[in-house]
């Protein structure tokens, strides 16, 4: 799983809900299928809405970190 | 797509403080591939408007806390005890705290109303303007932004009625 191929970032530091959720939904629409998006926030909140997201809408999140300030999601387009 | 979920929001002011409720959560739930429709009427029509300005008025709001939007973060985060008497007699209170809330807003990275608005737009949430309300304040759909819908009550209850989630925000 350390290894996990990125095909796009996304840099969401410093913007508050919704703007991250809005920007991973429009990058990730962009992607096709099995394609990866790292997503790195500031936002608190994205640790809850980031999970509700993905089980919303079908696009897995593969792994994430937290280190207590950023926060950085691997999310595959279904 | 089929089991879409659905969204009815209600927006009936349009004072900074709620105009941005239906903006978050209509735009969240569009993300979240829910379709939304916001029915703005009364007040709520300003929010449309290609000129929209937004004010805050603090003595309506007696729990709205009074910060700084600068300075050290321990003076941010003093909460300044203004007697509501007092705000409602200086002239010009109600624009200094507004722009006071809009860079604190802005200084947290959270998007403008306008900004918001035509996010919502562009990610597909359909903004229905209440014709009648339109007619009463003498607004033209020239004053409105583009993408926005016209419509009455029945036309807004037709899609709430098969709505999962329906609020008045």
């Amino acid at each position: 799983m350390n290894d996990i191929k990125v095909d796009l970032e996304l840099d969401c530091k410093g913007l508050s809900c919704p703007l991250p959720v809005l920007k991973t939904k429009k990058a990730v629409d962009g992607l096709t299928t099995g394609q990866v998006l790292r997503m790195v926030c500031t936002d608190k909140g994205s640790i809850k809405d980031m999970p509700s997201w993905s089980e919303r809408t079908g696009n897995p999140i593969l792994k994430s970190e937290d280190d207590g300030e950023i926060f950085t999601y691997w999310i595959q387009s279904k | 797509m089929s089991g879409q979920k659905k969204v009815a929001l209600i927006a009936t002011q349009g004072t900074l403080d709620w105009a941005y409720p239906p903006l978050i959560l209509g735009s969240a739930a569009a993300a979240m591939d829910m379709e939304v429709k916001i029915f703005y009427t009364f007040y709520g029509l300003d929010v449309l408007r290609t000129d929209y300005e937004g004010i805050i008025a603090p003595q309506a709001n007696p729990a709205m806390p009074m910060k700084m939007p600068f300075g050290p973060k321990w003076f941010q985060n003093i909460n300044w005890p203004i007697p509501n008497a007092l705000m409602g007699n200086v002239p010009g209170f109600e624009s200094f705290s507004t722009s006071l809330m809009k860079k604190t807003f802005k200084n947290k990275g959270v998007a403008s109303v306008p900004e918001l608005r035509d996010l919502c737009i562009d990610i597909g949430v359909e903004m229905i303007a209440c014709t009648m309300t339109m007619d009463v304040f003498g607004y033209e759909k020239e004053d409105f932004v583009e993408g926005v819908n016209y419509a009455g009550a029945a036309n807004f209850l037709d899609f709430a009625a098969d709505s999962d989630i329906q609020l008045f925000t």
